[in-house]
């Protein structure tokens, strides 16, 4: 169901209708106030598509990326993941779901800080049931293949911010995702290893044809991605396709 | 995610924080070491007055001068005279009774080559072995015949013989009892304390006549302290306390509406209030041992509270790369119950040291059973369970995002 479908067709991965999201808060008074902060969100992202949301702060973008993350759940509306209804699963089906489909990166890393870099990229492999020395195996090559084996065995505390987030992408890649999701995920780094991460980004997109979701705050970041969707005040206010081809390649 | 893999999740957990695992764990070791230990002293108690009364006889009946309401047993006192050798004699020949053991003692002088005892003589009839269930290490009863005769003839018990003779075989020595001459005719095997406590074997028995023509004497010839009834059978035991005090009645010219002037006590029943009384001891002293696996447990549940929030953005880390609910429970409810199961191991090897202390220090019984250990061990686990489920449920239904937004 989540392979990447074979056919000319482009599939869509991520369909929204008339999202909302509210929460809900207990003032002083114990009376609940609720605040509205999605509106009638509607959205398709189509399988292999390299999406930048951007918006002011407040604006509702890391709300919309935990829904999309099924790490929250819409108050209204409807949620299709490759054709599935989120609202519709379990919460054992949800995790499975986190586990193999999806791969999130945060602003703030997110490393278990008791951990190695390599137990925290090995990690998801426990909870999808491969036993800890292939977890390690397969751990080990992920980090080779972001150049990171030398800091396997150090704690998140012993590397750098630009090396931390590419154990977090290892970790996010480890179960072959076919969405990743990255809310800010160079809002900690410097120009030049936000670069890094981007470009890093930018291949798996094109080589391998992951769909990549990001939230990001700088217009230079955003221009990696082949399609920008601006949010204000939770309502979508812009949405427009870059032509692939026509694409200007920032590295240029 | 499979089990081998949570467990060592949990142990991760657990090293990382030793100084509270170990503290948490100390509450669990006390809870289970107190319950091994209490339920060891309790048994040792019940153990030790099941073998009093396994060495006392059975169906017996003690029969004491004077009356019921002159001040329980007191045959301490010596100074009422109203039952006699033929008084025992006389009840021998009820149907309902098998035997009677007559008796008078004193204290007196004992000598063998060099040495010298002190110790109480108990003057009787052959038949008080046998009554008294008492075992013969070597040697014999003296007879009907040293009984008519008041012959010198004594049988030891296991401690006196041991002081007087030492290596020496006793059996056909001749000791001195206040300077008399007297024949070793037995040797009694050792039984340990009584009911009430008091040494058994430190004790000499010579014929009843012997003693109050020579030893002891009698201010009046034929009274006797006390003496031991054996009935019939344990299902007769009521008719035959009835014969015993319509009997002596009779004897004693007792008219109706007067009280009696002897008192019969069953001993077997008092036993029984004995037995009853220890199991009661032991099953309070288990319930104290509980309250403090019940502390422990509730120690057990306030760290991993506590362990559940500082962990909160673990959790929601380890939920966002895929851990479902199941994974999350099983990881906290595993990390209380290694806790428990630790601290029961150890607590128990603790228990089994300090009951040996006891034993050694306090001279008391102590015996560990696996049942014991068993039970201390199942519920260690089950206040793991118990008290480790909440804080794990309350982990495993944290939102992700919530969990993940927790500072
Ligand atoms: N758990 C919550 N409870 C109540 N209100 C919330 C909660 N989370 C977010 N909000 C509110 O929702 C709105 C959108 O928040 P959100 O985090 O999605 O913004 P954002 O676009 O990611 O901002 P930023 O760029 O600063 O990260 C904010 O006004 C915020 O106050
Ligand atoms: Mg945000």
């Amino acid at each position: 169901m989540y392979a990447p479908q074979q056919n000319n067709v482009t599939q869509t991965l991520i369909k929204l209708d008339k999202l909302c999201k509210s929460y809900h808060l207990d003032d002083a008074n114990g009376k609940t106030m609720s605040t509205q902060v999605l509106f009638d969100v509607a959205l398709n992202i189509q399988q292999g598509e390299f999406v930048a949301i951007m918006g002011h702060s407040g604006s509702g973008k890391s709300t919309l990326m935990n829904i999309l993350g099924c790490l929250d759940t819409p108050t209204s509306g409807s949620y299709w993941l490759a054709e599935r209804n989120v609202a519709a699963l379990s919460n054992d089906e949800l995790a499975y779901i986190r586990n193999r489909h999806i791969g999130f990166v945060f602003q703030g890393f997110n490393l278990l800080k008791r951990m190695t870099a390599l137990d925290n990229v090995a990690t998801p492999l426990l909870y999808a049931g491969i036993n800890r020395s292939n977890s390690r195996q397969r751990a080990l090559e992920q980090l080779q293949r972001t150049g990171l084996e030398k800091f396997a065995m150090h704690h998140p505390n012993q590397l750098s911010g630009g090396q931390q987030q590419r154990v977090a992408i290892s970790r996010a890649l480890i179960n072959q995702p076919s969405l990743l999701l990255a809310d800010e995920p160079t809002g900690n780094l410097d120009s030049q290893t936000s670069r890094e991460i981007m470009t890093l980004f930018e291949q798996l997109n094109q080589q391998q044809g992951l769909t990549i979701v990001l939230v990001t705050h700088e217009e230079d970041i955003a221009a990696y991605a082949k399609r920008l969707i601006r949010l204000k005040d939770g309502v979508v206010v812009y949405d427009e396709n870059h032509n692939v081809m026509n694409k200007p390649s920032p590295t240029q | 995610m499979n089990l081998f893999a949570i467990i060592g999740e949990a142990l991760r957990a657990l090293r990382l924080n030793r100084l509270r695992t170990g503290l948490t764990m100390l509450g669990m070791i006390i809870g289970v070491a107190a319950v091994v230990l209490m339920l060891s002293i309790g048994q040792g108690a019940q153990t030790k007055i099941n073998q009093s009364i396994a060495s006392m006889g059975s169906n017996l009946f003690l029969v004491v001068p004077g009356a019921t309401s002159s001040g329980g047993l007191s045959f301490g006192s010596g100074s009422i005279k109203t039952l006699t050798i033929s008084d025992a004699q006389a009840i021998a020949e009820l149907h309902s009774v098998s035997a009677t053991g007559p008796v008078i003692s004193g204290t007196a002088q004992l000598s063998f080559s060099a040495k010298n005892w002190s110790t109480v003589i108990t003057g009787t009839t052959p038949n008080y072995f046998d009554v008294g269930n008492w075992e013969f290490e070597s040697g014999t009863a003296f007879t009907e015949s040293d009984l008519r005769s008041g012959a010198r003839v004594v049988v030891l018990g296991a401690i006196t013989a041991e002081n007087l003779f030492g290596t020496v075989d006793p059996i056909g020595k001749t000791m001195r009892i206040t300077n008399r001459p007297f024949l070793v005719v037995g040797v009694l095997t050792a039984k340990g304390q009584s009911l009430s406590g008091r040494d058994q074997d430190d004790n000499v028995f010579i014929p009843i006549t012997t003693s109050e023509r020579q030893i002891t004497g009698n201010q009046f010839p034929g009274s006797i302290r006390y003496m031991l009834v054996q009935g019939q059978s344990a299902e007769t035991m009521d008719e035959a306390e009835n014969e015993i005090i319509q009997l002596l009645r009779q004897r004693h010219r007792i008219s109706d509406g007067m009280e009696n002037d002897f008192t019969v006590r069953n001993l077997t029943a008092i036993a029984n209030v004995a037995t009853g009384a220890a199991k009661i001891m032991s099953i309070v002293l288990g319930a104290i041992a509980s309250v403090s696996l019940l502390v422990g447990g509730i120690g057990i549940m306030n760290i991993m509270l506590v362990s559940v929030t500082e962990r909160t953005r673990e959790i929601g880390i380890r939920m966002a790369i895929g851990a479902n609910r199941r994974a999350i429970l099983t990881q906290f409810l595993l990390e209380a119950m290694m806790i428990c199961i630790m601290g029961g191991l150890i607590g128990v090897l603790l228990g089994i040291g300090g009951a040996w202390l006891v034993s050694e220090i306090a001279d008391m019984l102590i015996v560990i059973t696996s049942g014991m250990i068993g039970l201390a061990f199942f519920f260690a686990s089950a206040v793991g369970i118990f008290f480790g489920f909440y804080p794990a449920q309350k982990a495993a239904s944290l939102k992700p995002v919530d969990a993940l937004r927790y500072e």
